[in-house]
């Protein structure tokens, strides 16, 4: 029987045989890895260092690729196979390939029952890019749909790269955010 | 110093004859004004650190029994006893001493609830005072708080708080002479609900992937970097201060008999002022619906409520006087939960407003038991597939057996979460869903709540 399949709007899944992208860069910088030590001597354990390292790696690499999450193993000392699978399992580590301002919107129940759905559709509209679809053709833009992101009293809310916005998002402040990013107004993502 | 958020939010916080005696304002004290979060406000302005240093100077158990006598219970959602829970820690004997562990809980991501951002965002000086009275009455080692990733402005000024208390000597080696080394620790998540679940919690604080521990051993014999643990809310901590402040018996005359304190309600959906209200337990909830956030906001009539977060089955009409509190709730068939109310009115269409909730589940369980794995999916396919106008009255049936084979098969709650609000919605709303299958359209006419976007 052919049933309709719910739609997957946070991340694509991997074609069959697709891997991961790798990044052209391979290795952290001496500050990078100088920090991740520092984070390592924190804890009893240099295992718990994975996630704060992966942000690290986020940062540096611009997404977790491939590359950053064997960088990330070899700094630690830790297998690659633990990494790979810490990454994998959080959806705040963008493995692929991101736009210079990333929109996470929420259309959880708070949310949609205040027009999030819309707002959602509005911001792939003005943007160009479906959810979880990469980047804009000028790499300016992305968006994923997420999960609660705790703004429910003044919802919709919607979180540029790490700026939440939890003001009853609506059509207008969208353009505002969006000309403000155009400006160079907020930190682009992985600065 | 990091960059600490400076625009105002538009929560509210406040209403009409709060802080008085028959509404004490606790937990947010300061809330809407951004300058809250130093020291010298929170010391000169809301008594900060008194209940501390009054603390260190008792025995550790006294504070224990202390918190005991408040009879203070969890908020994070389960409401088990704080002071029980603080005496489970073992305690050192000539021939074992142990390195023990405080961690906060602040991965806030049940949707409907806002209530820890408020503490961190106006008072994180409080939370970091219940955690330095917590890790004094237990005697711990290092205080870890876990805040979920989105939270990164909130994480900043944590931090900054921190260092505040260090400089002042309240953290850091032989705290105020008592001879007691200890620090607190901020951890970033990184986007994952689970790890709100105290042992999943303490997988991902480890480095792991969130995935719930089996139980036993609990985290008091085997926690955080197998040492002892204990794991309590943001506002678990929070409530602490006070307390030790006004002391136990007295803290226990607020809220209803076993259901003591103030707890901070988080309403939104749709009101007129959706917001963050703190009130006494046993608060009746019409009264906070309709008289504090000044009821439907869109003029129809409100059809259901969550009481306390996603997780929690739905109330409708005939419940809506039920006093907030863990057992009134569970005694109508609900949870008090982390106090998040989610309100609808009648043009809500129920149908889609448990897929939007079911889908949530589906995307976060861990993926670490079957029952929860698979059951959601298929619990999110069969909604979807009733929702597009291609449902079967037996589906109505599938779903009713398939709840009971998730919920209480599973090592963590997640799964008894997914299927609190798709039962209580089938049993109360079936009418609804019915509709749905033989008309294939909505029986109540609001605007969407499904995006009709997908990736593929």
């Amino acid at each position: 029987m052919n049933h309709p399949q719910p739609p997957e709007t946070s991340n694509e899944p991997l074609a069959p045989g697709q891997r991961l992208p790798l990044s052209e860069r391979k290795d952290f910088s001496p500050e990078a890895v100088a920090e991740i030590q520092a984070i390592m001597a924190k804890f009893p354990d240099k295992l718990a260092a994975t996630l704060p390292a992966l942000y690290i790696a986020q940062r540096e690499f611009g997404f977790v690729s491939l590359s950053a999450m064997k960088a990330v193993a070899k700094t630690i000392g830790i297998p690659e196979g633990h990494v790979f699978g810490v990454a994998t399992f959080y959806t705040m580590y963008q493995k692929r390939p991101v736009g210079k301002y990333h929109f996470a919107v929420c259309t959880n129940i708070s949310c949609a029952l205040r027009g999030a759905a819309q707002l959602l559709e509005k911001v792939c509209e003005k943007t160009g890019v479906k959810p979880g679809a990469g980047p804009s053709p000028d790499g300016m833009w992305s968006v994923e749909e997420v999960e609660c992101l705790a703004g429910c009293g003044v919802a919709p809310c919607i979180q540029v790269n790490q700026d939440v916005y939890d003001e009853l998002v609506d059509e207008q402040k969208l353009v505002e955010v969006m000309e403000a990013c155009k400006r160079g107004d907020y930190r682009p993502w992985a600065e | 110093m990091a960059a600490i958020r400076t625009k105002p939010d538009h929560h509210t916080y406040t209403f009409p004859g709060f802080g008085s005696e028959k509404f004490p304002n606790l937990l947010l004290r300061g809330a809407g004004d951004l300058n809250n979060w130093h020291l010298k406000v929170y010391e000169q302005q809301h008594e900060g650190y008194v209940a501390m240093k009054a603390a260190l100077k008792r025995e550790p158990v006294a504070v224990i029994d202390e918190v005991k006598a408040s009879g203070l219970r969890g908020r994070g959602g389960a409401g088990f006893p704080a002071g029980l829970k603080w005496s489970f820690m073992p305690k050192d004997t000539p021939e074992r001493k142990f390195t023990r562990y405080l961690v906060c809980n602040g991965d806030e991501g049940e949707p409907g609830t806002f209530k820890d951002r408020v503490i961190l965002e106006y008072n994180p000086h409080q939370l970091i005072e219940g955690m330095i009275i917590g890790g004094w009455a237990m005697q711990c080692a290092m205080g870890y708080v876990y805040i979920r990733g989105e939270f990164l402005w909130l994480i900043e000024k944590l931090e900054a708080a921190i260092q505040q208390a260090r400089d002042a000597g309240y953290l850091g080696k032989n705290i105020l002479g008592t001879g007691w080394d200890y620090d607190i620790l901020v951890y970033r998540g990184a986007g994952a609900y689970i790890c709100g679940e105290e042992t999943a919690l303490l997988n991902s604080l480890e480095g792991r992937r969130g995935e719930p521990r089996v139980k036993p051993p609990f985290p008091a014999a085997k926690g955080a970097f197998g040492q002892p643990t204990t794991v309590n809310n943001v506002e678990t901590l929070a409530a602490v201060p006070p307390i030790l402040r006004m002391g136990g018996a007295e803290y226990a005359k607020i809220g209803s008999p076993k259901n003591t304190g103030t707890r901070i309600f988080g309403v939104s959906g749709h009101v007129k002022r959706p917001g963050i209200y703190e009130l006494p337990m046993g608060t009746p909830m019409n009264f906070l619906v309709e008289e504090l956030c000044g009821g439907s906001s869109t003029g129809k009539k409100i059809k259901a409520i969550i009481p306390g977060g996603a997780s929690c089955p739905m109330l409708d009409e005939k419940d809506f006087d039920v006093p907030m509190d863990f057992d009134n709730l569970k005694a109508r068939g609900s949870m008090g939960g982390s106090g998040g109310l989610i309100v609808m009115d009648e043009s809500v269409c129920m149908v889609q407003a448990t897929l939007r909730l079911i889908k949530f589940y589906a995307h976060e369980s861990c993926g670490q038991c079957t029952p929860c794995r698979e059951g959601c999916n298929w619990l999110e396919m069969i909604l979807y597939r009733i929702e597009h106008g291609e449902g079967r009255m037996e589906d109505l049936d599938l779903i009713a057996s398939l709840t009971p084979r998730i919920g209480m098969r599973t090592l963590c709650p997640l799964g008894d979460a997914a299927c609190g609000p798709v039962d209580s919605a089938l049993q109360k709303f079936r009418h609804e869903f019915e509709h749905h299958i033989t008309h294939k359209t909505c029986y109540a006419a609001g605007s969407r709540l499904l995006t009709s976007i997908g990736a593929h």
